[in-house]
């Protein structure tokens, strides 16, 4: 298991994959402020937008760095690629400029190996389905994954701490459901499955 | 290295200009749904309805009528704000001219959305660009935490100046990306900002015309005052807006004084002390370019960035100061007059002429209607313009940047 060296780097890049409704854009957002809360002085999280409607496609990035961060351009050599939805995993662009010796987390009842993707990065795996299955998340009739997989996310990448992702966690929701949101994402940091 | 409670919140840029207005303490909301500026209104709507705004806020059916609802409110004194984007500040343009003619100081937050045809909701400048000569100061936004104090600071100059501002941010680039934002507290704005004191009240107690027929020539009314012609009142709004340099190099210094953040006034440089090679562009853009500007650095060119803040009134003699040492300055503009070049071009080079700086200025169109535009891309095009120069080529014709033609 390789874990993404801390030292000499001056800025983080997540790009998030998933479908419309998966909360992709949400998860982005509190991953970019757990990292605040963990001391990096420049978050960002950009949504990206085409045709955005249920079910289809979506991308969203976090960045993160110990400095102000001033890019807005897209994120083209992520250190880590988040897809909420296997059947993306179909399209070559998921993994597009992946960094050696980064991440790709997918959430997947499979396990690393089986994922079948090979390229210089490393491949983690969560159930995240089950856990909100599990948990009794769902929104509009769609599973909340994007909760658990930051835990996977804290797993393989160890980059933050599970106490600023919960206090992000509480800003987003009720006071219930930001604790079942928060036992997800403990479930799926126990269960997350390293390569 | 973890962070103690402070006013930070991560938020998007639209939810930093509805965070603005409240503080502002604004009294009338007229706004009319568009993408990517709704989310915006959408914010004080709820700030309305849960009581925590005290403001009237009117659902209307077209911008056209927003920015009307927001003309009446502030001629009877109220303190408005309405945003829109594109199609929306399109169709508002006969009452941005009224706006600025009946010298009413309403703040419009303009989220930078590409005009159609075709259809796009994406972002560039086109719009707010195309209404440059209604009358109205133009404020350009480099991230969030600027898009939330130069609403307040729009306030502030509106009211002391008695022109409109329009506050202009880069759709999604910056209207939907979350960012740190220092969100200041109640007194601090009460302190800064002072309650609207309108020059005119229209008021049923005391009625009066307003804005009436006005011919060519200066005349008296019907009590015997001589009145102002058109031409006159015209003049006025110009002296008003050339004026208003100063009062934005001003109101930034005291914003600063308050809340230790000021953004350079008219302009802002990056890296401009020794620059030779200067590029220039306006809102979020310009962020990117001073990463190309350390690149630029990192490869040897003496580079700087200058920024524009406040694109009307244009800020002539601080552009002609920052550009003094420039051998060769590069304009980057998201935007395009058609049939010549980019607006802030075209400003930057009728401002250097006749001021014995000598210097080629190359413009490139860039990011239209979305198009990614990265920090190394703006670097590579400064550097491609630099060998043009050492080559001793003769003037560059505008360049579309990353366009696939």
């Amino acid at each position: 298991m390789n874990r993404i060296s801390k030292s000499d780097k001056r800025i983080w890049e997540i790009r998030w994959h998933g479908r419309g409704g998966q909360g992709a854009v949400t998860s982005a957002q509190i991953l970019a402020e757990a990292a605040y809360y963990d001391g990096y002085q420049g978050v960002t999280s950009a949504p990206y937008f085409g045709a955005e409607r249920r079910g289809a496609p979506v991308t969203a990035t976090t960045r993160f760095s110990p400095e102000t961060i001033r890019v807005y351009s897209e994120v083209e050599t992520p250190d880590v690629v988040v897809v909420l939805d296997e059947s993306l995993l179909k399209d070559d662009d998921v993994t597009s400029g992946l960094n050696q010796g980064g991440w790709l987390i997918v959430n997947s009842t499979r396990r690393p190996a089986e994922i079948g993707l090979r390229g210089g990065f490393c491949i983690a795996t969560a159930n995240a389905t089950g856990i909100a299955q599990g948990l009794g998340l769902v929104v509009a009739g769609v599973y909340v994954v994007n909760t658990p997989i930051l835990g996977a996310f804290l797993r393989a990448t160890g980059l933050l701490s599970l106490e600023s992702v919960c206090q992000a966690i509480k800003g987003k929701f009720s006071a219930a459901d930001a604790d079942r949101n928060f036992r997800a994402v403990e479930l799926a940091f126990e269960s997350t499955l390293l390569k | 290295m973890k962070k103690t409670a402070d006013n930070t919140q991560i938020i998007t840029g639209n939810y930093a200009t509805a965070l603005a207005a409240k503080l502002s303490r604004v009294q009338v909301v007229a706004a009319y749904p568009i993408t990517p500026q709704s989310p915006a209104t959408e914010a004080l709507s709820q700030f309305v309805e849960k009581g925590e705004l005290d403001a009237e806020y009117v659902r209307v059916e077209s911008e056209h009528s927003a920015l009307a609802v927001c003309i009446a409110a502030s001629t009877v004194g109220a303190r408005t704000f309405t945003a829109t984007s594109a199609n929306g500040l399109a169709y508002m343009c006969e009452q941005l001219h009224w706006a600025a003619g009946a010298r009413l100081p309403i703040v419009l937050a303009c989220v930078n959305r590409a005009m159609s045809a075709p259809w796009t909701v994406l972002n560039d400048q086109q719009d707010s660009i195309s209404q440059r000569d209604t009358g109205w100061i133009q404020i350009y936004a480099r991230n969030s935490q600027e898009i939330l104090d130069s609403i307040i600071q729009a306030y502030k100059i509106a009211e002391k100046v008695y022109v409109p501002v329009m506050v202009c941010y880069d759709g999604y680039i910056l209207s939907h990306t979350v960012m740190p934002v220092e969100v200041p507290n109640q007194e601090q704005v009460d302190r800064f900002l002072p309650p609207y004191k309108p020059h005119t009240v229209l008021d049923p107690s005391a009625p009066q015309n307003l804005n009436l027929v006005t011919l060519a020539n200066p005349r008296r009314d019907a009590r015997g005052v001589m009145c102002h012609g058109y031409m006159e009142l015209r003049y006025l709004l110009q002296e008003a807006l050339e004026n208003t340099l100063e009062t934005v190099v001003e109101v930034d210094r005291e914003f600063g004084d308050v809340f230790g953040r000021s953004y350079g006034g008219t302009h802002w440089g990056y890296r401009l002390e020794d620059a030779t090679l200067i590029l220039m562009a306006m809102g979020s853009v310009a962020t990117e370019a001073t990463v190309a500007v350390d690149q630029l650095r990192q490869r040897g060119h003496r580079a700087g960035l200058l920024a524009l803040r406040v694109y009307r009134p244009f800020p002539k003699q601080d552009v002609i100061s920052a550009t003094k040492e420039a051998e060769l300055i590069v304009v980057f503009d998201k935007n395009i007059s058609y049939g010549y070049e980019g607006a802030t071009c075209s400003d930057l080079k009728a401002a250097l002429y006749g001021n014995s700086i000598q210097v080629p200025v190359h413009n490139y169109i860039v990011g239209l209607g979305g198009r990614d535009v990265k920090a190394r891309e703006l670097a590579d095009a400064a550097e491609g313009s630099l060998r043009w120069v050492e080559e001793g080529r003769p003037q560059k014709e505008v360049e579309w940047l990353n366009c696939h033609i």
